[in-house]
Order: structure tokens, then C-alpha cells, then sequence
């Protein structure tokens, strides 16, 4: 109006070129792919639910799921207490977190803070590698390594119990605690590291001080990964743990997992059966927990970072 | 006002406001900018100064929570109903405070931008290249190893690096945000000689937190104030004595900011 186009780069501004189409066509497809997760993650639920929400619904007392202390579904009457299993999981995850959280947050530092050139490439490597051993293998070093070292160092009847499991279990989880804590703690700017040593902080005062609280949401949610990945693994779990369906006691006691169980008994089950469908009420559980844990993983990082 | 005959306004800005949220940056801006000036804005911090930038080429598209509201034309366009907003960034330079040398080499951070825009021809690109970094006043130091990352340059040199690239998009307009803050004197006084060339052919905002530099350079300043205009003058006229709002006159002598 006031000033008509002057300049053939004028009209420019109102032309939708070629990248401008590019932009919005590969928009589109990176939508699409962000929105698979969404359907992908409801139709696994949906399908889940569908198949066990029947006899949830109907004929099983939640109470009786998550306190009874019998898992006994091929008895008659059966009985459908999930509490061994339960407790189990629970049991050996706490152990792999124990065996796990130091390891890999040990290793972690060193290669974070004091690995140099290409030891510390080596290193990176080599754990990334670690995270590639097929679980089942992992299984086998418990039933065959791990066994008769405890039986012998402990001086106990049965190695197939939480602390086996849990040690297989932590060394599994070590390699992504290590990869997730590793980049928590590359996040921290150097310009902090620098400043510290200007203080005359050694590089261990440097590590405690400066670097560790910077990447503290990091690191949490690094160890609910972890414990995420604890809580899924099943066959390595199912060789290790002895697969008593009872509650431990101490961790010398045979455990079973909720994701053992499953794929120890789903196979077995009548599809359509009461016990094949409690034992998708367990898949839901495991799934709540475990969305429940990386809900939380993901509300601790972000979190943090809101407050800078 | 320095206003002539044949003067055009290249941006105009009327009844501008900028929000972040609930505070607000930026009120009631109404100004002109014209056509081969360099147009001075200065002020103390948070008067707005960056807030004004932003809203000319439409940046608040990437800061979540701000909202621009007001007219801003640019080359007599409403910049809200432009349809390629890519478009009207290639044709608006815009050089941030602290300098961004992108992890490219020295020569792809240049020519980026025309290879953004289509251009692949070896020469064509070898001769931009050179042009905006000897504009740049960067090209003596740099010129046996373009190959080298332009992140692992020093600060100053990363930011002529900066303005080098933002040359190459043969901008109309230039947008400096307190470029000066990284870079040593002497490179400042280089960079200003080469901003007062590049008057002949392009109009250039200048934000400064250096009074003195709107005075050599600033054909017209205007000064921020808590997200308030306080006053455009002439630049010759409002350091000769003739700013007329008395925040003004204070600030340029120093006795706040």
C-alpha cells in the first residue's frame, strides 16, 4: 500500500518454494512416526486389557491379587495370590540395583571425568558392547557360572536364588545406567569444570562438588531406567532365580518373577482360561509399574530442568 | 529527523507490544526505520531492546510464552501475513550477542545460507565466501584453512564469522544485537567501518549497550526504556544536546543504567 513491491525479492516472500513444501512434507512424516508410539503403546494395552480385564472385572478380587501369598492356578480351587511374585521382583530388582547403581556409576565417572583419548573410547565401547549380550546368555552364566560360585563361597543348598539373579540381573542393567548416567554427566558445561579447578578444587572435589549435584536428575533417572530394564527381563530371570513361587526370605531363597511366571506359564494355559487371563492381569501390572517408573524417570529430568 | 524527499521506510512499527507471559517486554512501540540507515537503539537492560528484534523477523515462533501484538511491516508487508516465513528470515541478518559459529567449517558457515537458498555452484559459492569474510574483516586471518571448524575459532573472530554469515544472505536489513560484547576494540572499530560501508546497500538496526557506538554509527537513535520508546531523534541532535525527554539525557551522561 505505502510501498507497492519494489523488489522482484518482494514477491519471495509470499511464494511457497520448494523447500517451504519440504518443510511441510517432512513435518508430516516425522508426525506421523511421533504419533505411531501413541497407537502402537494404546493397541498393546487395549490389547492386553482386552484379554484379561474379563476376569479382573468379574471373578478376581484385586485384594486377593496383590496381598495373597498362594500362586497356585493349575490347583483345585485355584488360587491367584500374586504376592510371591511380587515380592520376588522386587527382591532380586533391589539387588541388581545394588550390584548395578555403584558399577555403573563408577564407571560412569571414569570415563566421564578421568578417562582420556582412547581408553576412554575403549571403554565406551566396550560397555555398549556389554549391553548387546543376548539375555539368555546371561541366563547360562547364571546357571552355570554364578550357581556353584555361590554354593561354595556362601556355603548354601540352592544357587539358583534372588542374589544369582539379582547379580545377573545388575550386570544387565549396568550398561545403560553407565550409557545414560555417562551423558547426564557430559551435559555438565565444562565452564563449570574449569571454574572449580581455577579454585584449586581437585579433580575429585571437582566430581563431588560440581559435576555430580549439576547432573543429580540425570543420574536419577538414569537408575529408574535401569530399574526399569531390571523389571522387564525375563528369561535370564527365569534360569537364574530358582522359579519358587513363594516369598524369599533371605536372598539365599529361590524367587519367582511376574515376568517369569508369564512366560513360564502362559504357554501352558488354555487360551481364554482364568489362569491364562491372570496372567495378563500380571502383564497389566507390569505394565503400570513400569510406565509408572519411567513416567517418574522422565518427570525428574524434566522437572529439574524447569528450575535451570 | 533526518527525513528527506526520497526517504522510504523499510520497517514500520506501530502500537508494538511484547509479552513473555505475564511480563511484559515490550509497550506501545510505534517507529519508523529507513531505507539505508543505520538505526540506533539503545538503552539499559531489559528496556526491551532484544524483545524489538525479535519481533521483527518473527522469532517469538520460537520462544514458547511470547506473544507479540502490534503491527510490524517490513518493505510494506505485515510480517504476521507473510506466507513463507522462511522467506522473510533470508532477507533479514540478524547477529546474536555472544557469537554462534556453527560446527561447520569456516567455509560451509558461510555458505550455508546461499546453499540454503539454492545456490551450488563451486565459484559462485567460493566468491561469497570470500566477499563476506573481507567484509567481515575476518577473511586475512582465515584464509588458509577454511576447512577448519568455525566453533573453534577465538570469540571475536567467531563473531565476524557470525556477521560474515549473516552478509552472505544478502540481507536487506540487519539486525545487530549488542554484537560488540565478544569481540576486542580493535576489531569493533574494523566491524563499524564495515557496517558504515554496508549502509550504501542495506538498512541495519543496531542494538548497543554502547552508547558511544550509536553515536558513531546511528544515523537516528532511539532510546528503550522499561519496554517503553522513550524517545527517536537524530543521532547529531540527541548527543548534541537536544534530546528533549530528561530520562534521556540522563542515561546518555551516565547517571543510570
Amino acid at each position: 500500500m505505502s510501498s507497492p513491491a519494489r523488489e522482484p525479492w518482494l514477491q519471495a516472500l509470499d511464494r511457497r518454494d520448494a523447500t517451504w513444501w519440504i518443510d511441510r512434507v517432512c513435518r508430516g512424516g516425522v508426525f506421523v512416526g511421533g504419533m505411531s508410539a501413541i497407537l502402537f503403546l494404546t493397541a498393546i494395552f487395549l490389547f492386553i486389557a482386552t484379554q484379561g480385564l474379563d476376569f479382573a472385572w468379574h471373578r478376581l478380587s484385586l485384594g486377593q491379587l496383590l496381598t495373597g501369598q498362594r500362586w497356585e492356578p493349575t490347583v483345585e480351587p485355584p488360587e491367584y495370590g500374586a504376592l510371591p511374585l511380587i515380592a520376588g521382583t522386587a527382591w532380586i530388582t533391589a539387588v541388581a540395583m545394588l550390584v548395578a547403581v555403584p558399577l555403573s556409576f563408577g564407571a560412569a565417572i571414569y570415563i566421564g571425568e578421568f578417562a582420556r583419548g582412547r581408553q576412554r573410547e575403549w571403554l565406551k565401547i566396550l560397555i555398549e558392547l556389554l549391553a548387546a549380550i543376548p539375555s539368555v546368555v546371561w541366563g547360562v552364566i547364571g546357571l552355570q557360572v554364578m550357581k556353584p560360585v555361590i554354593q561354595q563361597l556362601f556355603d548354601v543348598q540352592v544357587g539358583l536364588n534372588v542374589l544369582n539373579a539379582g547379580i545377573i540381573l545388575g550386570l544387565m542393567a549396568a550398561p545403560i545406567i553407565t550409557t545414560i548416567a555417562e551423558d547426564a554427566l557430559k551435559a555438565v558445561p565444562d565452564t563449570y569444570r574449569e571454574a572449580a579447578e581455577a579454585l584449586g578444587a581437585t579433580r575429585w572435589q571437582i566430581v563431588r562438588k560440581v559435576v555430580l549435584p549439576h547432573a543429580r536428575p540425570g543420574l536419577s533417572a538414569a537408575i529408574l531406567l535401569g530399574i526399569g530394564r531390571a523389571f522387564g527381563e525375563t528369561i535370564a530371570v527365569l534360569m537364574a532365580s530358582g522359579h519358587r513361587l513363594m516369598i524369599p526370605d533371605s536372598i539365599f531363597d529361590s524367587a519367582a518373577t511376574i515376568t517369569a511366571t508369564i512366560a513360564a506359564e502362559l504357554g501352558e494355559a488354555a487360551v481364554g482360561s482364568d489362569h491364562y487371563q491372570v496372567l495378563f492381569v500380571l502383564g497389566l501390572l507390569l505394565f503400570g509399574i513400569t510406565f509408572a517408573i519411567n513416567l517418574t524417570a522422565d518427570w525428574i529430568v524434566r522437572g529439574r530442568r524447569g528450575h535451570g | 529527523m533526518v527525513t528527506g524527499a526520497t526517504t522510504r521506510s523499510l520497517v514500520t512499527v506501530r502500537g508494538l507490544s511484547v509479552r513473555y507471559g505475564n511480563h511484559v517486554a515490550l509497550q506501545g512501540v510505534d517507529l519508523d526505520v529507513n531505507e539505508n540507515e543505520i538505526f540506533g537503539v539503545i538503552g539499559p537492560a531489559n528496556g526491551g531492546k532484544t524483545s524489538f528484534l525479535r519481533a521483527l523477523n518473527r522469532m517469538d515462533d520460537f520462544v514458547p510464552h511470547m506473544r507479540v501484538d502490534g503491527e510490524v511491516t517490513f518493505a510494506g508487508r505485515d510480517v504476521r501475513t507473510i506466507r513463507n516465513l522462511y522467506a522473510l528470515r533470508r532477507h533479514i541478518g540478524v547477529v546474536f550477542p555472544l557469537p554462534v559459529g556453527l560446527p561447520l567449517s569456516i567455509y560451509d558457515n558461510v555458505a550455508l545460507s546461499p546453499r540454503l537458498s539454492g545456490t551450488r555452484k563451486r565459484a559462485q559459492l567460493d566468491e561469497i565466501v570470500e566477499r563476506c569474510l573481507r567484509r567481515a574483516a575476518l577473511w586475512d586471518e582465515v584464509k588458509d584453512r577454511l576447512d577448519g571448524l568455525g566453533s573453534l575459532l577465538s570469540g571475536g573472530q567467531q563473531q565476524r564469522l557470525t556477521i560474515a554469515r549473516a552478509l552472505s544472505q544478502d540481507p536487506e536489513l540487519l539486525l545487530l544485537d549488542e554484537f560488540s560484547i565478544a569481540v576486542d576494540p580493535v576489531t569493533t572499530m574494523r566491524i563499524e567501518e564495515v557496517l558504515k560501508e554496508l549502509r550504501q546497500e542495506l538498512t541495519i538496526v543496531l542494538v548497543t549497550n554502547l552508547v558511544q557506538q550509536a553515536r558513531r554509527l546511528a544515523d537516528r537513535t532511539a532510546f528503550f526504556l522499561d519496554g517503553r520508546c522513550v524517545e527517536i531523534a537524530a543521532t547529531d541532535a540527541l548527543f548534541g544536546g537536544g534530546a528533549r525527554d530528561q530520562r534521556t539525557v540522563d542515561y546518555l551522561e551516565g547517571r543510570f543504567g
